[in-house]
């Protein structure tokens, strides 16, 4: 039962899915809370067109799909702000850019890539060191940057009374909405882009459901990532099924489990 | 003695727009000052520049001295409209009143914190309510708890965006006596912006009535005279004037 901690592959994809379970716990919350379902979405929609970018420079893809990702969560962010387009629409607008340019390299690359297919869906095979080291430093500059939770949950809450308060809020949405980026370029190796959103939602929409403060939704949230990242690592194994998609089953599950039992409460 | 608030011939326009033209008036401290206007006048526009959350186009505008985007947040407490607050974010009462003192959502709150915050909400008679989250709170209860944050930094300056919007009579009967006592106690200025000039007439020392430009500031009496209302207004219902003015 415990032989998948001693294959080496296993190793790697078991940390990788705890490192990643961690992020999109404690980001997912500020997603979740402001509405931003959509982002997570368009964010690793976007990531696709640099990995694509990766593919067909010949480069590690997560070098060019870091920058690359960022650089739409800073498009997205200044073109909602300069302007009066809705949310939803500036991201539309990105993500099918961002994917638009993804399928354009692939088509130069004029060779078939395992490795876009690998980011689609996610790979556990795949996964190197370079998966995990990037998320633990992100990580640490996560828990680093742990003083902005207390400003981005402020504005969470009301936007205007923390400007009232002189929370430089539109710098703090750029400042998350590139967190947040980095969280959905190194969880697609893990989760797959196709299924990064749900990712990022599922486990911090649970722990709403049983939070009456925003410090324990953003515990039971980085709570719940992780382990349901870990376990739904596990049984993919076991049943040699794709890790992304039962990952996402697994929080789903959890999720409606909660659900039965806080209405019942 | 530096005025509470100080506007010079200010303007603010939205692209081709004048939403506000020409705004004279001068706040002295300890007083009652209510913005009345019709929908659309520039009440929350002007309320937002006092705030520094929004720049103006032409004029000066002093609070305490400075600056409106300069001034010592601690000095102003703000009660926001609460039918626009996101009464779903899972927060407590307490924490709500907390975030008044360290403007920062709280992660977690240390004794003398809960204690100060407890005492903010024992003032306008809502310490029960400290453990209940916002959705659990009624509107007056939820505009009691905004009182609360707002206070509990000792403001010299409350600025209220209609706060009987969401409550209802009792509730805002409530509300009025509360920001009375409190202003009595504190020596503070309490600043409200209503569409209602009877609650303005009633509880304010200065009405500032407002369409888009200044129609009239002074005593309740003056300035809410019935020329100025159908000036502002186009009509003054069917309240007679004497029960306006009385």
């Amino acid at each position: 039962m415990f032989e998948v901690f001693s294959i080496e592959f296993m190793q790697r994809a078991l940390i990788a899915g705890v490192l990643v379970g961690f992020l999109s716990g404690y980001y997912g919350v500020f997603i979740v809370q402001r509405g931003l379902g959509f982002l997570g979405s368009g964010l690793a929609h976007a990531a696709f067109g640099g990995v694509a970018l990766g593919v067909l420079l010949n480069q590690e893809p997560l070098w060019t799909a870091v920058p690359f990702t960022i650089l739409v969560a800073i498009g997205i962010t200044w073109v909602k702000d300069k302007t009066n387009l809705g949310g939803d629409t500036t991201i539309g607008i990105f993500f099918s850019v961002s994917m638009a340019l993804g399928v354009i390299f692939i088509f130069l690359k004029r060779q078939y890539s395992t490795d876009a297919f690998n980011y689609l869906f996610g790979s556990i095979l795949s996964v190197t060191n370079t998966d995990i080291i990037v998320p633990a430093v992100l990580i640490i500059i996560t828990l680093l940057l742990f003083p902005f939770w207390k400003r981005w949950a402020y504005s969470s809450f009301d936007r205007e009374l923390a400007q009232a308060d002189r929370i430089p809020v539109g710098l703090d949405d750029y400042l998350l909405s590139i967190l947040i980026s980095v969280t959905v370029v190194v969880s697609i190796k893990v989760v797959g882009i196709v299924l990064i959103a749900a990712f990022l939602v599922i486990p911090p929409a649970s722990a709403r459901l049983i939070s009456r403060s925003f410090s324990r939704m953003t515990l039971l949230s980085i709570i719940t990532g992780t382990i349901t990242a870990l376990i739904g690592l596990w049984i993919s194994y076991y049943l040699d099924v794709p890790s992304g998609a039962t990952i996402i089953l697994l929080q789903a599950f959890v999720f409606f489990f909660v659900m039965i039992i806080s209405r019942k409460n | 003695m530096i005025p509470v608030i100080e506007i010079k011939n200010l303007s603010f326009n939205y692209g081709e727009i004048k939403v506000l033209e020409d705004i004279n008036l001068t706040v002295p401290e300890n007083s009652f000052v209510s913005i009345v206007g019709p929908n659309g006048a520039g009440k929350t526009t002007l309320m937002k520049i006092l705030l520094g959350l929004v720049e103006y186009t032409k004029g000066e505008v002093k609070i305490f001295g400075n600056n409106p985007d300069k001034v010592d947040p601690s000095l102003v407490g703000y009660v926001p409209q609460i039918k626009t607050m996101d009464r779903s974010f899972p927060a407590l009462a307490i924490e709500l009143v907390l975030s008044g003192i360290t403007r920062r959502w709280p992660w977690f709150i240390k004794g003398e914190q809960r204690k100060k915050a407890l005492g903010a909400l024992s003032l306008v008679n809502a310490d029960k309510l400290a453990n209940r989250t916002l959705s659990e709170l009624s509107g007056g209860e939820l505009q009691r708890v905004c009182l609360a944050r707002s206070i509990v930094r000792n403001p010299k300056l409350v600025v209220l965006d209609e706060p009987a919007s969401g409550i209802d009579a009792i509730g805002e009967a409530d509300l009025y006596n509360l920001l009375e006592s409190y202003q009595r106690q504190s020596g503070a200025t309490i600043l409200m912006i209503t569409h209602d000039w009877h609650v303005a007439n009633h509880h304010s020392d200065f009405v500032l009535l407002l369409n888009r430009k200044q129609v009239s500031f002074g005593p309740p009496a003056e300035s809410l005279s019935e020329q100025n209302l159908r000036f502002a207004f186009g009509h003054i219902g069917h309240i007679h004037k004497n029960k306006i003015t009385n």
